[in-house]
């Protein structure tokens, strides 16, 4: 399972980062998209992957002495998606008015040099 | 000991920020309330700054979760001065922002973004959990999206969407590089960290962890090879957005570059030598940039790249001399870079554009201003009675001890660089008569009323007041700066006061 995972991790790294090389805005945000998954699957798998053994201490232990499946990088990974969700709509709309302003969607001409204050 | 009262500059400028929120129909009103809102987070982080520069660390555990399972607010002495100076930059903004900002753009919220983006930084510079920082981050940055592209004019876009694609991508190496240090310390408590790290075995892994740290903010810093996002973007807003960015936004990055570095990294020589080349490297492509441009703010632009390598060569050379320069470069640079911004803005106002070749005689029309624009870009070149001087002899003794001839040499250059452009805006924009005949009469200030002059002239000199302050009474800020890199350079104080 683990290493299906890292498999995928790194493809989703590789892909981002190719998108990310085009010219093309809306592949660079697919680009930062895929990166944001992969970003959050890789602390998924940080965390260990336990499976039917939550971390709930019996009343007769006081520590747990079993490997239990760590709840932490799963309230970071949806902590981590609500932020991506929320920069990542903010960003298609920059890109739709980008292009409704510009008529383009190459990266390469947006260098107007007009002086705004 | 939890003592509550170190949160209270974010709940400040949260309740500032809902409050502008709340009164979105009268733009009068967001102006009263956001200069409250600042003036009372100004007044209580100096209570707060007194109370740590004086006392302990202070610490916070909220909800009141011991150390390393709840999150952590750590107020030493670095995070209160960056957050007294934030606040302090905030007010002048906000006062500035009267007459400054065109009111279509008050009208979707200006003032309640600008109050939203100073609590994310007051927080990421509060907080002792990395995971929190990764939250005040994304707050800073969604804010600072929204005041790029606040106006909605084409060259802002533009600029935007290399600044939003960049700082994202920064964004996600940070998580990328928490997620690893989580699997490999499992803790995001820094102070538990800085323990946890220490004992792991496998340093490779370690020092990998710590470089995906520096690229994610090393992005949002515009360290050298990842700085083209700055001077590409930082020109599109309007002036009193850019004085917001230069001053305090790529601060945040520094600020977390030498938390890590200095909590939870072990500086080796490899990491020494990165941040000495970097530094070097930074400092010459930013002082090449900005001799290339003729207008005054990207010329700033490409000044702020070229100032975060002192910075950086500071953090590179490490030793408790070399972090009092840096951090007192940090104080100088922050309100300098703030007031540069807000006086270009100025020169808007009168002339209607910042471009040396069609700037002049503003010393014949605005003497005083003047007076006032000389004080600040040569402080920021650094002659010697005025606030950037101090720490850059700092650096450059440190540089000088530590035998690193070359970054000596490349500090020395980027400050003469720094004084030739700053005596080239002076001879073109205020000496240089005018040269196109059609512009001799425009002026644009002098229609404005009385008080409208004022929100505009106020702020700037106002800092220029701190400024001189730093450099005239440089003993006490300099015992400040060096009472810092002490806690910088003894990480188990931060570590006591957390984890006791």
């Amino acid at each position: 399972m683990e290493l299906y995972l890292v498999i995928l991790i790194g493809l989703f790294y590789a892909a981002g980062i190719y998108l990310m090389f085009r010219r093309s805005m809306l592949r660079m945000l697919l680009g930062l998209i895929l990166l944001g998954n992969g970003a959050n699957m890789l602390i998924f798998l940080m965390g260990d992957i336990v499976k039917g053994k939550p971390p709930i201490i019996s009343e007769d232990v006081s520590i747990f002495t079993d490997l239990y499946a760590d709840p932490v990088p799963q309230s970071l990974i949806l902590t981590a998606i609500v932020i991506s969700f929320g920069l990542q709509s903010f960003a298609i709309i920059l890109l739709k008015k980008v292009y409704n302003l510009t008529g383009t969607d190459d990266l390469d001409t947006l260098n107007t040099h007009d002086e705004e204050i | 000991m939890n003592n509550i009262y170190i949160i209270l500059p974010v709940i400040i400028h949260m309740a500032t920020a809902i409050l502008c929120l709340a009164s979105w129909s009268s733009v009068r009103l967001q102006k009263v309330i956001s200069i409250v809102g600042n003036l009372a987070a100004l007044i209580v982080s100096l209570f707060l700054f007194k109370a740590v520069y004086e006392g302990p660390i202070l610490t916070m555990q909220s909800g009141n979760w011991e150390a390393p399972f709840g999150i952590t607010f750590v107020a030493d002495t670095l995070s209160v001065m960056l957050v007294t100076f934030s606040n302090l930059v905030a007010l002048a903004i906000s006062i500035y922002a009267i007459e400054a900002t065109s009111t279509h753009r008050k009208k979707y919220g200006f003032y309640a973004i600008v109050h939203f983006l100073i609590m994310g930084l007051n927080g990421a510079f509060l907080t002792g959990d990395i995971f929190n920082l990764y939250v005040w981050f994304e707050i800073v940055i969604i804010s600072s999206f929204v005041l790029m592209t606040l106006g909605g004019k084409k060259p802002q876009m533009e600029g935007a969407i290399k600044y939003v694609a960049m700082n994202m991508l920064a964004s996600i190496f940070f998580l990328t590089a928490i997620g690893i240090l989580y699997g490999i310390a499992g803790s995001l408590n820094m102070a538990d960290l800085a323990g946890k790290i220490a004992a792991i075995e496998n340093r490779g892994l370690v020092n990998v962890t710590a470089l995906i740290f520096f690229v994610g903010f090393g992005i949002k810093s515009a360290v050298f090879p990842m700085y083209f996002w700055l001077p590409s973007s930082y020109h599109t807003p309007p002036s009193v957005i850019a004085a917001i960015f230069g001053g305090l936004l790529t601060k945040i990055g520094i600020y977390a570059i030498i938390r890590m570095f200095s909590l939870l990294f072990v500086m080796d020589t490899f990491l020494l030598d990165l941040f000495v080349i970097l530094a070097i490297l930074t400092m010459i492509t930013g002082a090449i940039g900005a001799w290339s441009k003729t207008s005054i703010r990207r010329m700033f632009s490409y000044l702020i790249v070229c100032h975060i390598g002192y910075l950086i060569a500071g953090l590179g050379l490490f030793t408790q001399l070399a972090l009092t320069g840096v951090v007192f470069y940090l104080m100088h640079d922050i309100i300098i870079k703030t007031n540069i911004f807000l006086m270009s803005g100025v020169i808007y106002k009168i002339r209607k554009t910042t471009d040396l070749r069609r700037l002049g005689s503003l010393y014949k029309d605005y003497p005083l201003f003047s007076i006032a624009a000389f004080l600040i870009l040569f402080s920021l070149a650094g002659i010697p009675p005025l606030s950037g001087f101090w720490p850059k002899i700092q650096l450059f003794g440190e540089a000088m001890s530590s035998q690193q001839y070359i970054l000596l040499i490349t500090l020395i250059i980027a400050s003469f660089v720094t004084l030739f452009l700053m005596a080239k805006i002076w001879i073109q924009a205020f000496w240089k008569p005018f040269t196109l005949k059609d512009e001799k009469h425009k002026d644009f200030f002098q229609p404005l009323t009385l008080g409208r002059k004022a929100a505009l002239i106020g702020p700037v000199v106002g800092l220029l007041l701190v400024t001189l302050w730093m450099g005239v009474g440089a003993n006490m800020f300099y015992e400040i700066s060096s009472k810092i890199a002490y806690e910088l350079m003894h990480p188990d104080m931060y570590i006591n006061a957390v984890l006791k």
